[in-house]
């Protein structure tokens, strides 16, 4: 039970990072058809980012307490990550608006490597150890001594993640320049003959994505404790899986797409081990029963696959219900 | 059922076909029969349903009623390439060619259907596979020369002019050797002489032995050209008859024809 | 392009044409060696890479199917390969035995990713099969415990050369008077085996498959009403693709003796891809133009780049590593923006049509 209610709590966190990420993908998607594989890496830019002026800011022994340092740490990244998302869009989608599908994919995947190659060169090649400088402070769930317990860190991201999704559905609902992306989003043509600025409601909706990327970013190197040049892939591959799960183009998809993709995982990771335990079979084969003397957790899958859940509920959604959980029936029939 | 069907003369029976798209009915209890070596036109308004009877006819969408009897033999939820197989071709209404591939590609690609090489016999390229290609390639050849498209025979699809295109479309349905053929609005857009050309050139597929089905839009081009008619409102069947009968159908005038009749006394 | 391979057609200048091409292919590997056996090793990789650009051309270029987990099958057939000639298990095939098992596995494994999956539009499918490449990739890290099949991290080493009645691929013999290393072995077989890939490309797309493919890549719909079983071929292209990437890993882990989980990760496959597009995507030779200068450039990179950096700046600002992928990743993009044909693309074609008017007439 306290394994359950632990994987649920680390699992909703994991959620909240991973729903930031895929609104991105989603709100994209939703306005142009396009899958921005460079999102992730702009994640990464964002924590990146945000290391640099937590170190620099520690450093130079600034009088602020550390969760300012955080705030403006995060306030400054955002920014940052706004324009690489507008000059992505610019530069490189803009003008593959009309060419055929495959085209605005490739350019994707080469700005993703570029995106991490300069981190690269940047912030180097080994995993940066994020600057812990919040006291972590541990809140006991359950009566149990080693029970479940959830972090002022976890608490912190998932209310953020509610606070910014709020926001993001008040921006797209409540305002005009909402309006505008729901016009577009349905058809661009359209939108534009009713005099909508269809480019500059794109560029908007990348720099919208890009500022939630940043904090994305700033959320997943806090919590994890790490950041690395690399880090956008598998976290953008797992948002995007979160995106389509939910329904890609629909912004509550992605965020329970974000959050129940994020409790698989945890759940996955939690249990596969025990569930593939070989122990169980000892009774089959007289080998297995000396090797479970040994060790008796002797699994099949143990938690270094999590990676793989994520993958495998891709693929199923894809297969099963390509059109995710909230999402319109997806057809491009004559 | 396959007995009455099965009628010397009649190639494509349809019986009570009905597609709806959410609450919508595209088509309710449409029947009629296609005569062997006919050209058999469907009118109607926009949105009456003609384009939605020829997917629910190709395979493209599967129909929620109704059966399709072609030649004999009923042709229900069959797969688009299976219809193909069957001897149903088809062109579409918004011109969809095999863009970055020649003209002759084009059709030569019409000829997949009724050939067989696999992929063993396509790198051995035997003796079997050398004499197929050929004869793909004479037949098409043929067919580009038949339309009237062969001088633009190694142009790519994309860079011909849009009447060459709709002919192009033509040729690659008559690739597949269809004892149907179906036609989505092929004149659309064509300026006089050239809907004059594609009158001839229905007429001698027709020669030639073909069925042809016809949406069209081009009121002038169908009286002339088609054996009989099928007008269709809000996607059910408002006559079937003769061009020159339905063309007097007081509902057929008041429907669709009347738009056209008012406009022009407005006009003299 | 058939007319390319029709020495019917103008005996004398095609003959000689090859000729002059076969004699340059035997004599590279001794010209290299004369500057590094590096070289001649660097080459075959390049070789190997025209190889898997050649596969993956069949999915990406002819049918027109993103494949952003390419490499899984040339993982697949690796580690079929690395498993069967090895002291891992003790097992010592011989490779004509295993390079078809392993073509046939990767096969295996094309379709079962293929079948459930190729309904899908262009770019979900590009995602799913990343995702089934790193699943792959994640699946060669693991299978270490709880039994051994793949050594984990440390990959699989003393794997078999390629044996063939009694002569080894490893060693070096002397063959009138000429030392043959073994790369200058490899070198020949891979050419030869290459110059068949080849062929077999240009006869597919020449093909009424490859004609299906095109048709299938350009527009699915009217590939659909033209009676082409759009399902059948999208399989039939990436059964063809998955097996030649089974063949090339079973090659390279002969080649290599060493295979671990690194040699397949995704930026192998987009490497791939890269070479496709570079190339002209669907242009056979285009495709071998592309492999060859994405092999080849990084490598004059290593030996430039470094130096150069050395003498202007003193030191080495930028690894050499990450300055040919930084190039990749803009090549990408400004080959998307300025040329999405490819290097080769309307003037060959254009040359290829005059020659279909010409049997036209």
């Amino acid at each position: 039970m306290d394994t359950l209610i632990q994987q649920l709590v680390n699992g909703v966190t994991l959620g909240s990072v991973y729903a930031i990420v895929a609104l991105g993908y989603t709100m994209v998607y939703g306005i142009v058809q396009l899958i921005n594989f460079a999102h992730g890496d702009v994640v990464m830019i964002g924590a990146m980012v945000a290391y640099s002026i937590i170190a620099a800011l520690v450093g130079a022994h600034v009088p602020l307490s550390p969760l300012a340092i955080v705030v403006v740490a995060t306030v400054c990244s955002i920014p940052v990550c706004m324009v690489v998302g507008y000059g992505l869009e610019r530069a490189a989608y803009r003008p593959l608006r009309n060419a055929p599908r495959l085209a605005p994919l490739i350019t994707a995947i080469g700005l993703s490597i570029v995106l991490e190659n300069v981190a690269l060169i940047i912030w180097g090649r080994s995993p940066l150890p994020y600057p812990q400088i919040i006291d972590t402070i541990t809140y006991r769930l359950t009566s149990h001594p080693d029970g479940a317990t959830i972090t002022n860190v976890q608490i912190a991201i998932i209310g953020l993640s509610i606070v910014m999704m709020a926001g993001l559905l008040l921006l797209v609902y409540r305002t005009k320049i909402g309006v505008a992306m729901r016009a577009t989003a349905q058809n661009a043509q359209v939108a534009g003959l009713m005099g909508i600025d269809v480019n500059r409601v794109i560029s908007i909706t990348f720099v919208i994505g890009s500022g939630l990327a940043a904090v994305a970013g700033v959320m997943d190197g806090t919590y994890y404790g790490v950041a690395h040049y690399q880090m956008g892939f598998i976290l953008g591959l797992k948002a995007f899986t979160a995106a389509v799960l939910g329904g890609i183009g629909n912004l509550g998809g992605a965020m329970l797409g974000g959050l129940l993709l994020g409790i698989i995982e945890a759940l996955g990771a939690g249990y596969v081990g025990e569930l593939t335990n070989l122990c169980h079979l000892s009774g089959w084969s007289h080998a297995l029963a000396l090797r479970c003397v040994d060790d008796p957790h002797l699994a099949l899958f143990g938690s270094n696959y999590q990676d793989v859940f994520a993958f495998v509920v891709l693929i199923l959604v894809l297969v099963f219900r390509p059109s995710g959980l909230l999402g319109e029936r997806v057809s491009d029939r004559a | 059922m396959a007995s009455d069907a099965g009628t010397a003369g009649e190639l494509l029976v349809a019986r009570d076909i009905g597609k709806r798209f959410g609450g919508i009915a595209a088509l309710s209890d449409v029947s009629f029969s296609i005569r062997r070596g006919e050209i058999y036109g469907l009118i109607g308004p926009n949105g009456a349903g003609k384009t939605s009877l020829f997917n629910v006819l190709t395979g493209i969408y599967t129909k929620d009623s109704g059966t399709f009897v072609f030649d004999g033999a009923p042709l229900d939820d069959l797969k688009p390439d299976e219809v193909a197989e069957r001897g149903i071709a088809r062109t579409f209404q918004n011109i969809r060619l095999f863009a970055n591939l020649s003209a002759l590609e084009n059709v030569m690609v019409g000829r997949h259907v009724r050939t067989h090489a696999t992929v063993i016999g396509a790198i051995f390229r035997g003796r079997r596979t050398r004499d197929e290609e050929r004869a793909i390639r004479r037949r098409s050849i043929e067919l580009l020369d038949y339309v009237g498209v062969r001088r633009r025979a190694n142009d790519l699809a994309k860079h011909l002019a849009y009447g060459d295109q709709r002919r192009l479309e033509i040729a690659r349905a008559l690739a597949t050797d269809p004892r149907l053929l179906a036609l989505d609005e092929p004149a659309a857009g064509m300026n006089a002489t050239e809907t004059a050309g594609l009158r001839s050139l229905l007429e001698s597929i027709r020669r030639d032995g073909t069925t042809i089905l016809l949406i069209e839009h081009d009121m002038k081009l169908v009286m002339s050209v088609c054996d009989r008619v099928l007008v269709l409102d809000y996607g059910k069947k408002l006559a079937e008859g003769p061009a020159a009968e339905v063309q007097k159908d007081e509902r057929v005038i008041a429907a669709y024809l009347g738009g056209d009749v008012s406009l022009n006394l407005k006009g003299t | 392009m058939h007319a390319f391979f029709d020495t019917r057609r103008r005996p004398a200048l095609v003959w000689i044409g090859l000729a002059l091409v076969a004699a340059a292919l035997i004599a590279l590997p001794w010209a290299l060696a004369g500057i590094g056996t590096a070289w001649v090793r660097i080459t075959n990789l390049a070789v190997l890479y025209c190889f898997l650009a050649l596969g993956l051309n069949i999915v990406v270029g002819f049918a027109g199917l993103l494949d952003l987990g390419y490499i899984a099958f040339y993982g697949v057939g690796a580690y079929v390969y690395a498993l069967l000639a090895s002291p891992q298990f003790g097992i010592h095939l011989p490779f004509w035995v295993i390079l078809p098992l392993g073509a046939l596995l990767a096969c295996i494994f094309g379709m079962l990713l293929g079948a459930p999956t190729l309904k899908l539009r262009g770019d979900y499918l590009a995602i799913v099969t990343l995702g089934f490449g790193e699943i792959v990739r994640i699946f060669l890290n693991n299978l270490s415990t709880p039994f051994n099949l793949t050594n984990g991290p440390q990959g699989i080493s003393l794997i078999d050369p390629f044996r063939l009645d009694g002569l080894s691929f490893a060693g070096t013999q002397h063959v009138l008077g000429h030392a043959l290393s073994s790369p200058i072995k490899y070198y020949y077989f891979l050419v030869a085996v290459l110059l068949v890939v080849i062929v077999v490309n240009v006869r597919l797309q020449n093909s009424r498959i490859g004609r299906a493919w095109e048709a299938i890549r350009e527009d699915e719909v009217a590939a659909r009403a033209m009676g082409i079983n759009t399902r059948n071929m999208k399989l039939l292209a990436y059964a063809m693709g998955a097996s030649f990437g089974g063949i090339a890993g079973g090659m390279f882990s002969a080649m290599q003796g060493f295979i671990s989980p690194e040699s397949f990760v995704l930026v192998e496959s987009i490497m791939v891809l890269s070479m496709v597009v570079l190339g002209g995507m669907g242009n056979v030779f285009g495709v071998v133009i592309g492999a060859l200068l994405l092999s080849y450039i990084p490598e004059v990179l290593r030996y430039t780049v470094g130096p150069a950096q050395q003498a202007v700046f003193g030191r080495t600002l930028i690894d050499p590593e990450v300055f040919r992928m930084l190039l990749f990743g803009l090549a990408l993009v400004l080959m998307m923006l300025f040329r999405p044909a490819g290097i080769l693309p309307s003037a060959v074609r254009k040359r290829e049509l005059e020659q279909d008017s010409a049997d036209g007439q």
